[in-house]
């Protein structure tokens, strides 16, 4: 259907000759918006640079290429949103794009694309914007190579970077959001690929999804987010090779998971985040091959999970491993490798012959009385932790791996 | 020269000074005697500072030594066990002692008279008991202050060393010196001995020459004289 | 003073205990720089070293060293120098070869390693740094305990009694008492109860440069607060400096009273 539709606006380009309407002060047309209501389906409006002030230009149903050339400058003046899109097989490039004002009521945005297909947003720079890219209700898009940066100081009044809404089909690629509420924000979302961006000093999340599905990350940086990623109320998410790092602070997550089902988490690095990954209601996910690297907990389980399993990740010098609270449930810690494991391996199979148990007392302990913490590392709490390993009493039994891996897991 | 007024001191509940009064103005060489724990060493000790009266006065050389410390040029003391750190050599506790104190004149004289040139360069762990000695005893007179205060200093030399150490206290005595000596060694005491200062039970018992004391005691041996002093108080 | 310092210093620079001590850092330092190859954990490991070994052996040593030395003491007692300048004098040269074979002792691997050009520097500074004052906190203790027993067996005990309450059961209570009154607010009483005890607050000012800070945050704002400011470095090392200071007056006031 997509590449019947493709063809068709191929074809139709080829047939109606392509126009061209260049904007500039000395031109002819001098406003963007003059220009888009002269387009007709297939023409491009090449935005010459310089800085044009304009909010709330509409764009309705015309499939149209806009191309900013050396990044014309759209400054909004913080009254309302910049472009307003109902379009399908839309392109949008090399704006730059400022100024949009923030508001309790109304969700304004640099570019506010909804109920179209097929749209392209690409290499634009967004600058101090309340939302970023603000897509509703449409579907099969690209959004890649996006710079959107903003000053946010307070999450009421912040906009996300990347905000996607009954949307799905939507490829989210090599962008770069920092300063936001949220980098990227996907709501009710799905069969969604985000690739290769990178989202920092956002105030909540690098990347949200809430009530998305079947949907897929990949080689993204998360750095010094409030908290990395949080997937909540999902099913069938796939994380693959993305590093979260620096989320550093009271109650920061490296990936927060809550309410999730059937998820897979593999070949990520998790390094100096507070608590690298926190879960809540988990269920069928699996954790393989990641590495979880100088993090204040290194997966912190809040109970209500099931059948979670974590197998061949390397547990590196993290202040407790594993934070575990109620039963084992059917979770599964196996061939992994932790640095604080002190067995040893006489048959020299490569696995530990003593198995080991990653969750300390002292863990335990902070749970109850946080304000415990000031004893990590000390004499006492060691023996206290040594005790409880030789005879565990208040972790669960059977939280063992039985298979602790003698030398770190290369993948 | 040493003068010492209404000396208390205990230990615990354990008197060992009471009231002692001794008053040390002549030169000469003057034996502290007395019976174990009559507290021969707790007044010498007294007079070096290191153990605080509870009541009482020192005046040496007419200065009172509460809180100085500087009266010490003018003392040369022999502890009863001369024990070194062990990781110096000879020549280095010298060296070192001489830079706590100043300049020692006598020095090389003293070495040479003692033999103490022939370990001079070994470390003092390796040193035995009379040599350990011999070395102490370098150390107390080669800074050739006038009050000398020898606390057993027969102790460990062999006959040819004690003959040794009798001529020097001899020698010391002709230059002006006041010796206190404490001895365990009736023989050496009696051949030294200008004055005998007894002690007993926190007081001077006897203070004076050792005819006087034979005298006393209608003894004719200096051993025999001692040996009824002790005994005499108890009958 | 300072002459005693230099022979006590002398003495102790000869005794093999010393070179014990320092080939045990040196060793350490390499094993951990150049056969481990990870910074973070080599520091984490040398914390654990830093606040239990360098309090004992402080201790040990002290104690020691001022009951090998008790006839040597009177020998210099009798000497025109001022009593406390003797014991300051002897302190000082223990604490200060004991310093100089942990900083030797580790700064070596360190520099071969090219920490200079690192950004763990600052973690290794603050492991000296406070390797260093807990030598001079717990040799002093050690000579307060060794000055007011004659006894030397009971004074090792004493010692020993002292690092254990020290470094494990000041410990056991302060968690005892943060578990028996959770519901109250415990910031302020666990920062006091921190800045008390010097292995405490050692371990504080190590894990503040590593991983203690995120999980601070967790719970304690006064905490963060506190340490997170120059004020709050400015007192951590005012409270280090006391806990030098304050057996080193005892020293001297025990001295000047006491008989030999």
């Amino acid at each position: 259907m997509r590449r019947w539709m493709l063809l068709l606006f191929i074809l139709s380009v080829l047939s109606t000759q392509a126009r061209e309407i260049e904007v500039c002060h000395s031109c002819e047309v001098t406003s963007i918006q003059a220009a888009v209501d002269m387009a007709q389906d297939g023409d491009v409006i090449r935005i010459k640079s310089g800085t044009y002030r304009e909010h709330d230009i509409k764009i309705l149903n015309k499939s149209i290429r806009i191309i900013g050339e050396d990044y014309p400058v759209i400054d909004a003046e913080k009254k309302g949103t910049a472009f307003s899109i109902q379009a399908n097989n839309f392109t949008m490039e090399g704006l730059h794009i400022k100024n949009i004002s923030t508001s309790h009521t109304s969700e304004f945005a640099a570019i506010l694309m909804a109920h179209s297909t097929n749209f392209t947003i690409r290499n634009n720079r967004l600058e101090n914007v309340f939302f970023g890219i603000l897509i509703e209700k449409s579907t099969g898009g690209s959004i890649t190579g996006n710079r959107i940066k903003s000053k946010s100081v307070r999450q009421d009044n912040s906009g996300n970077g990347i905000h996607l809404w009954h949307s799905k089909e939507i490829k989210i690629s090599n962008n770069v959001v920092s300063g936001m509420r949220d980098g990227i924000y996907l709501e009710f979302a799905g069969e969604s690929i985000i690739s290769d961006n990178v989202c920092r000093d956002n105030l909540r999340y690098g990347l949200h999804f809430m009530f998305s599905d079947h949907n897929k990350y990949l080689d993204n940086v998360f750095e010094s987010n409030g908290a990395g990623v949080a997937v909540m109320f999902s099913k069938h998410i796939k994380m693959y090779r993305n590093v979260f790092k620096k989320s550093w602070g009271s109650a920061s997550f490296g990936l927060l998971l809550k309410e999730i089902n059937d998820a897979e988490l593999k070949h990520n690095v998790f390094e100096k985040n507070t608590i690298a990954i926190s879960a809540d209601g988990t269920n069928r996910i699996d954790y393989v091959e990641n590495d979880f690297i100088n993090n204040g907990y290194g997966i912190k389980i809040r109970g209500a999970c099931y059948k979670n399993i974590f197998t061949r990740n390397n547990f590196l010098y993290n202040s407790f491993d594993v934070a575990y609270t109620g039963r084992i449930n059917e979770n599964e810690f196996d061939r992994n490798y932790w640095s604080e494991y002190s067995g040893y391996d006489l048959n020299k199979d490569g696995i530990g012959d003593v198995a080991y148990r990653p969750v300390k007392l002292f863990s335990y302990l902070v749970t109850q009385t946080p304000e415990a913490i000031v004893l990590l590392r000390s004499m006492f709490i060691g023996l206290l932790d040594f005790s409880e390993k030789v005879s565990p009493i208040f972790t669960p039994k059977d939280l063992i791996d039985h298979h602790p891996q003698m030398k770190k897991i290369k993948w | 020269m040493v003068s010492i007024q209404n000396l208390h001191k205990k230990f615990g509940k354990h008197t060992v000074l009471d009231g002692l009064e001794l008053n040390i103005d002549d030169h000469g060489i003057i034996a502290v005697l007395g019976p174990n724990g009559s507290g021969k060493t707790t007044l010498i000790k007294s007079i070096l500072g290191m153990v605080v009266p509870e009541k009482g006065s020192i005046h040496i050389n007419g200065k009172p030594l509460k809180n100085n410390w500087e009266y010490r040029k003018e003392i040369d003391y022999l502890p009863q066990i001369a024990n070194f750190p062990g990781n110096l050599t000879v020549i280095e506790l010298l060296k070192m002692i001489k830079d706590l104190r100043g300049e020692a004149k006598r020095e090389q004289e003293l070495i040479n008279f003692f033999g103490v040139n022939k370990f001079i360069d070994k470390k003092l762990t390796n040193l035995s008991g009379g040599m350990k000695q011999k070395v102490n005893l370098v150390l107390t007179f080669m800074f050739d202050s006038p009050l000398v205060i020898l606390d057993e200093p027969t102790t460990g030399l062999d006959p040819v060393s004690i003959l040794k150490l009798k001529e020097l206290l001899h020698k010391e005595k002709a230059s002006g010196k006041t010796i206190l000596v404490t001895s365990h060694i009736m023989e050496f005491v009696e051949s030294v001995s200008d004055r005998i200062v007894f002690l007993w039970e926190g007081k001077i018992y006897f203070n004076g020459s050792v005819e006087e004391l034979k005298e006393k005691t209608n003894q004719r041996d200096f051993e025999h004289a001692i040996a009824t002093l002790l005994t005499g108080e108890h009958v | 003073m300072f002459k005693i310092l230099k022979y006590s210093f002398f003495d102790l620079t000869r005794s093999s205990w010393s070179y014990i001590y320092f080939l045990f850092y040196l060793l350490l330092g390499i094993v951990l720089l150049f056969l481990n190859n990870d910074l973070s954990n080599a520091v984490i490991t040398l914390m654990n070293v830093i606040i239990i070994l360098v309090p004992l052996i402080g201790t040990i040593f002290g104690v020691m060293y001022f009951y090998n030395s008790r006839e040597f003491t009177e020998l210099l007692l009798a000497q025109p120098v001022k009593r406390t300048s003797i014991f300051l004098g002897q302190y000082l040269g223990v604490a200060v070869s004991l310093s100089l074979s942990l900083v030797l002792g580790l700064g070596i691997p360190f520099i071969a390693y090219g920490l200079f050009q690192s950004p763990a520097i600052w973690d290794f500074t603050m492991l000296l740094i406070t390797g260093v004052f807990l030598t001079l906190i717990f040799s002093a203790l050690a000579f307060n305990i060794a000055l007011s027993s004659e006894n030397k067996i009971k004074g090792f005990g004493y010692a020993i009694l002292m690092w254990l309450l020290l470094a494990v059961v000041y410990d056991g209570v302060f968690l005892l008492s943060l578990v028996y009154f959770q519901e109250y607010p415990l910031d302020k009483f666990s920062l006091i109860a921190t800045m008390l005890n010097p292995i405490d607050l050692s371990r504080i000012l190590i894990l503040l440069k590593l991983d203690i800070s995120a999980l601070l945050g967790y719970t304690g704002a006064v905490f963060k607060q506190f340490f997170g400011t120059s004020f709050g470095s400015v007192i951590s090392l005012s409270v280090l400096v006391l806990w030098t200071i304050l057996p080193l007056l005892n020293i001297a006031r025990i001295v000047k009273k006491k008989d030999f």
